[in-house]
């Protein structure tokens, strides 16, 4: 597991809530990696330890033990300041409930990572309005999101993971809130985005309908990776009663 | 970035409207009741303002210009007598009842200047001039007195007359005055022709006013008064400043201004505190989903800030601007009184500003204690 040809790794990662007879072990031990240009999914059952592990991927939880790496950087001793601006740089986040504000635009909204990168305000409204019109929300620009459907939403929530280019990209549950067709098109968007040769989509999720946008799955169960396998061969040996396709 | 938390507030209406109503009725009455309570305070002064000199003797135990106990005539000869005073002068100041042309009776203010120099005179003639006070039963009214009469159907005018204690009084110009601290009109008129006016009394001189030679200051003319039995001299300032000091510490004139200014300074912690904690709290999501975003600690604070301050500097403008419009208005009509010195607007705005580090200081707290990982949660 070379750091230099993954865009993530994470080798024996710990995590411990709380302390004492009330501590909870998240995460035992986690090794795994991200491959540049892959979408990874991570399943596996409630409190098994998935929204932990992502959180401590993109560097918004410190683990207690182990090293996490992203595209060559060690993130889990970098120091706070530092760890948020490589974040800002280099990670895009789609929130289970999007998360977008709700007094800002849709453009405004999306144009919020750029401007933690220090592009001027202007500019990045500029490319906000591109990226929109690429996920086909053009003339819905100015749109607050309550007025936005879910899927629109969802759509501007991509749109501003996407708006600064980062190299990876976080997801948590990022169809929870959405119906079937709406969910299935989300994914197409973000499997597009994944196809980039220097960037990585990691998705958490429980949607068995969008197993197969994956190239690979992770299971987890009680804070340890207890399977990895292409996303063929998960769904194959996972069949569910509503279909993958 | 800040932009976007001025977005955020601006646009979330009804907290943003509670916010800056709150900051403005703070605003409000903190600088409305301090202007009428500098009003009152410059009421206490009218006297001083009104009659401009240098330095004013008085009794040994007067303590401030509206407490008159009388002098000797004897005393303006003692005042002359000082190396430092080049010329001093009687000056009468009482209350008196005039009647006036409809018979009903009105309360004066009696003010006898020196006939030869009219030490004391009124700073600003409206109609007439002072030097006709040498005519016959000739009185100088003030506008106050102008307005009082045209409150009961009389038109004031050069040769209206009235009657103080049954002598004529006949009106040879009008002036323009500060307003008195009990409100009555000011009746300018000689020396020797207000005491004729008045019930004779043994002493009946009110101050002398003095002017030191050139090169002696008014404060050495006034120790060399001092030195002086029976005698207490004050130069323009000091008086002034005494006069306010002793109502300060005698009345309850602060007390009852200061008490509406501390319910000001509650009601608006207690509004803008809470409303913003409300905001922040109400916010708290989307601050910790920029935080996640890599919006720094340092950042998220600069926007609550900005925040509570952006709100706090309107509300402080809009009081202000009502308490001017208050103030304003009020100023036309006489009463209450009204007078904003710069102080006014800079302790109000030192008060809102703490106000929003109060508020302020709140969504710091949660914003720096934010888990940038509760955004998954």
């Amino acid at each position: 597991m070379s750091e230099e040809v993954h865009a993530m790794v994470c080798l024996d990662v710990v995590k411990t809530y709380g302390t004492g007879e009330l501590a909870v072990r998240a995460l035992k031990g986690v090794s795994l990696e991200a491959n540049f240009g892959e979408l990874l999914m991570i399943v596996g059952p409630s409190g098994c330890g998935k929204t932990t592990l992502l959180s401590v991927i993109c560097g918004t939880l410190r683990s207690d033990g182990g090293t996490i790496s992203l595209f060559g950087k060690t993130i889990s001793s970098m120091p706070d300041r530092d760890l948020t601006a490589f974040r800002a740089r280099n990670v895009g986040f789609i929130f289970q409930q999007f998360n977008l504000v709700p007094t800002l635009t849709a453009r405004e909204n999306v144009s919020i990572p750029r401007l933690l990168t220090g592009t001027p305000y202007a500019r990045a409204q500029q490319d906000a309005a591109e990226i929109l019109g690429q996920v086909g929300l053009a003339g819905r620009e100015e749109s607050f999101p309550s007025q936005l459907s879910g899927g629109q939403q969802q759509r501007v929530a991509i749109s501003r993971a996407l708006v600064h280019q980062p190299r990876l990209i976080i997801c948590d549950e990022p169809t929870a809130s959405l119906d079937s067709v709406t969910g299935q098109r989300a994914m197409e968007l973000l499997r597009e985005s994944a196809r980039h040769a220097d960037r990585c989509v990691i998705v958490v999720t429980h949607d068995s309908r969008i197993f197969h946008y994956a190239d690979r799955i992770i299971e987890m169960d009680d804070g340890l990776v207890t399977k990895t396998q292409n996303a063929s061969d998960y769904i194959r040996d996972h069949p569910h009663p509503k279909s993958h396709v | 970035m800040l932009r976007i938390a001025l977005l955020m507030l601006f646009r979330d209406r009804a907290k943003y409207a509670m916010l800056v109503s709150g900051l403005t009725f703070c605003s409000l009455l903190m600088s409305q009741q301090a202007g009428v309570f500098c009003g009152i305070m410059m009421w206490t002064t009218a006297t001083l303002r009104n009659i401009s000199s240098p330095v004013w003797v008085v009794d040994a135990k007067v303590q401030q210009v509206n407490e008159i106990i009388a002098l000797r005539e004897i005393d303006v000869q003692r005042v002359r007598s000082l190396p430092g005073v080049a010329w001093a002068v009687p000056l009468f100041w009482g209350l008196v009842q005039a009647r006036l042309p409809d018979g009903s009776f009105q309360s004066v203010q009696l003010t006898g200047l020196d006939s030869a120099s009219f030490t004391g005179r009124p700073a600003t003639m409206l109609e007439g001039q002072v030097e006709d006070l040498r005519l016959p039963n000739s009185v100088i009214v003030d506008q106050v007195a102008v307005e009082k009469l045209q409150q009961k159907g009389i038109a004031a005018h050069i040769g209206t007359t009235f009657e103080i204690n049954d002598q004529e009084a006949r009106i040879v110009g009008i002036c323009h005055t500060e307003r008195s601290f009990l409100g009555q009109p000011y009746v300018y008129t000689t020396y020797e022709r207000a005491l004729q006016y008045m019930p004779s009394q043994r002493k009946m001189l009110a101050y002398v006013l003095a002017e030191p030679k050139p090169g002696v200051s008014p404060q050495e003319v006034v120790r060399q008064a001092n030195a002086l039995p029976g005698l207490r001299a004050f130069d323009h300032p000091t008086f002034f400043r005494e006069t306010m000091i002793w109502y300060i510490k005698n009345t309850g004139i602060p007390i009852s201004f200061g008490t509406v200014v501390l319910m000001g300074i509650v009601v608006g912690i207690a509004i803008a505190g809470q409303t913003f904690y409300l905001f922040v709290h109400d916010n708290l999501r989307y601050l910790a989903a920029l935080k996640a975003m890599g919006a720094g600690t340092a950042k998220l604070v600069g926007m609550v800030l900005l925040q509570a301050f952006s709100t706090g500097f309107i509300g402080y403008g809009l009081g202000l601007g009502l308490a001017a419009i208050f103030g304003n208005a009020v100023l036309r009509n006489g009463t209450p009184p009204f007078y904003m010195p710069w102080q006014v607007p800079v302790f109000v705005g030192a008060v809102i500003a703490l106000i929003c580090c109060f508020s302020a200081a709140i969504g710091v707290a949660k914003v720096s204690r934010l888990e940038a990982a509760m955004v998954f949660k």
